[in-house]
């Protein structure tokens, strides 16, 4: 051991191996292993009792062509995500903006507002969402007060998921937090000289906020479209978990769940989880690509990874 | 001119609290509901109860099948905590290797984990259910806890890396001066230095384990296994029989261990999650 003072490379990749060990053996087991696996079964019919059945691209070819409740769910995925995500992020960016103006008891609102956030993914607040959005509920009593007559908002199929789009949105304070952490980085001299050239409030958003968070901005839609395509508990528990009424919350992963984990229908389960990839995969890639041109890294100081 | 000013500065404030009570309605609503009786929990519907009573709160806590709340809540809190555990553990293990040390294919690792952080969790959902049928680990709390034994999260091997890379390098350089071997730097100098980003992952982690509903509605379908999330969905009858009295109550409790943690350590909770955003 003439080489422990001055530590071979063997050496040195062993101790820090031993530091990755747990990681690689959950990326090998849990990650890798399991994606390797999970295409073959989409290639095949396996219900966990007799061994996987070969079908080839029978699966996909059959989601594509002859499966309504699959463009069902991807329709219903696709108005949650295109009108959650806008929706929060703007609302979340425009309340980070009026706490930024130097409010006293700044970390009183910046808690409250984030406490929706904190409890939203849990089933009992989606229970309360669908009491209150209830025929008889809460926001249909608080309408009659103005003599309107509320539709019954979770059992009409035409507004339920509105009803989970507002569950989403009212969890805007998590982005927020990120807005405000971003927005406290711009130095204010850039506003005063701004002022000083003439510039108003909606030319200084545009030409100094605007730009200046963009980075902050970036890693918010690309967090909130990963999650928003993944979103579970609010559908399954507002709707009847069976993706009613009328398949009007028959949420991709609910899908996928109700083929996997109802019908035992494993293969079929994969082959959706494969075209869920492939659609996140696309909606990030999109936004990575056109990031060159709305993303903007000032002086280069914030060096990436 | 002055009093235009702060006109609009009152007004701004007047904005900013209604929609702060607007955003704490619906918990209000739930919390004061929790405390009627059950005829009138959708007749009164003002926040300040007429009539108050503990009742939901005692035949909510019985339960299901004469298995009582206490026992879904051990078995939240064995199940969140032996997470945390993980997750602090072998994440920081980890970052530690990627931020600090050098070794072959490092690069090539380091991106794999940031792949492994957009991977959505349905890809490899089947494989994994499929893997731990065949260990028999269904009905038992080992494919809830395993996954952060192996640093699953990589989102938190990530936020310790940040971290560790803001920290000053000559630390570790004299220690190694001294004699000090790799190990005995991650525990002497990273560790205490890492306190900060160590327990806002272990905030994320244990509220994130306490309502992760889906994998534990997946893994465990015996009552007497049953965690607070899955004690709350069975009280609750989507077709409109439900007493809500008591499931209002649960849901209170529920969010109760959420609510103590996040408002003891806010600070360390919200700069984490500006942090994680900035980098």
């Amino acid at each position: 051991m003439a080489s422990a003072r001055r530590p071979s490379l063997w050496r040195q990749d062993r101790t820090a191996y031993l530091f990755l060990l747990p990681w690689l053996l959950g990326f090998f087991c849990l990650t890798l292993g399991p994606m390797v696996y999970s295409f073959y079964l989409s290639l095949t019919k396996f219900n966990l009792l007799n061994s996987p059945r070969w079908l080839g691209l029978q699966n996909y070819v059959q989601i594509f062509t002859d499966d309504a409740s699959f463009l069902q769910s991807l329709k219903i995925t696709f108005q949650y995500v295109l009108l959650s995500v806008p929706l929060r992020l703007i609302f979340a960016l425009l309340v980070a903006m009026a706490l930024n103006k130097g409010i006293r008891a700044l970390g009183i609102y910046r808690t409250v507002y984030y406490i929706p956030s904190l409890l939203g993914g849990s089933v009992a607040i989606a229970i309360v969402w669908k009491k209150i959005f209830d025929g008889d509920g809460l926001f249909n009593h608080f309408l009659a007060t103005f003599g309107i007559e509320g539709p019954a908002w979770i059992a009409n199929p035409l507004y339920v998921l509105y009803t989970i789009v507002t569950l989403s949105v009212w969890q805007f304070g998590s982005a927020m937090v990120i807005f405000l952490a971003g927005l406290k980085q711009i130095p204010a001299d850039l506003y005063e000289a701004s002022e000083v050239d003439g510039a108003g409030k909606v030319r200084q958003f545009f030409r100094i906020t605007l730009p200046l968070l963009s980075p902050v901005l970036f890693f918010n839609l690309v967090m909130s479209i990963i999650n928003s395509f993944q979103v579970f508990t609010p559908g399954y528990v507002i709707g009847d978990g069976r993706g009613g009424p009328i398949d009007s919350t028959l949420f991709y992963t609910l899908y996928l769940y109700l083929k996997g984990f109802s019908f035992f229908d494993m293969g079929y389960a994969s082959a959706l989880a494969w075209i869920m990839l492939a659609i996140i995969g696309a909606f990030t890639a999109l936004v990575f690509v056109t990031s060159k041109y709305w993303v903007f890294y000032g002086d280069g100081k914030e060096e990436r990874g | 001119m002055n009093q235009a000013a702060s006109v609009l500065r009152i007004g701004r404030h007047a904005v900013i609290i209604a929609i702060g009570i607007l955003m704490l309605y619906p918990v209000l609503w739930l919390l004061s509901s929790s405390f009627k009786p059950n005829t009138l929990i959708f007749s009164d519907t003002s926040l300040w109860p007429k009539e108050v009573t503990l009742s939901n709160y005692i035949t909510g806590w019985k339960g299901l099948q004469g298995i009582s709340f206490a026992r879904f809540f051990a078995n939240s809190a064995q199940i969140s905590i032996l997470s945390v555990l993980g997750n602090v553990i072998t994440c920081s293990l980890a970052a530690y290797a990627f931020a600090r040390l050098e070794f072959r294919f490092k690069k090539v690792w380091f991106s794999l984990m940031l792949v492994t952080i957009m991977l959505p969790y349905h890809v490899t959902l089947v494989p994994q259910y499929i893997l731990y049928n065949k260990f028999e680990w269904i009905n038992t709390y080992l494919p809830l806890i395993v996954p952060k034994w192996l640093a699953h999260d990589s989102f938190f091997i990530l936020l310790m890396v940040q971290f560790i890379r803001g920290l000053p390098k000559e630390l570790d350089e004299s220690a190694v001066i001294d004699g000090c071997s790799q190990s005995q730097i991650y525990f002497r100098i990273i560790g205490p230095l890492l306190v900060p980003a160590l327990i806002t992952t272990a905030i994320f982690t244990f509220i994130w384990s306490w309502d992760d509903f889906f994998s534990q509605m997946i893994y465990l379908n015996k009552v007497q296994l049953f965690t607070v999330q899955l004690g709350i969905r069975s009280l609750f009858d989507p077709s409109g029989e439900s007493n809500w009295g008591a499931l209002l109550a649960m849901s209170v409790l529920s969010l109760l261990p959420i609510m103590t943690i996040f408002l003891s350590f806010q600070k360390y909770f919200l700069d984490g999650i500006a942090t994680t955003g900035l980098k």
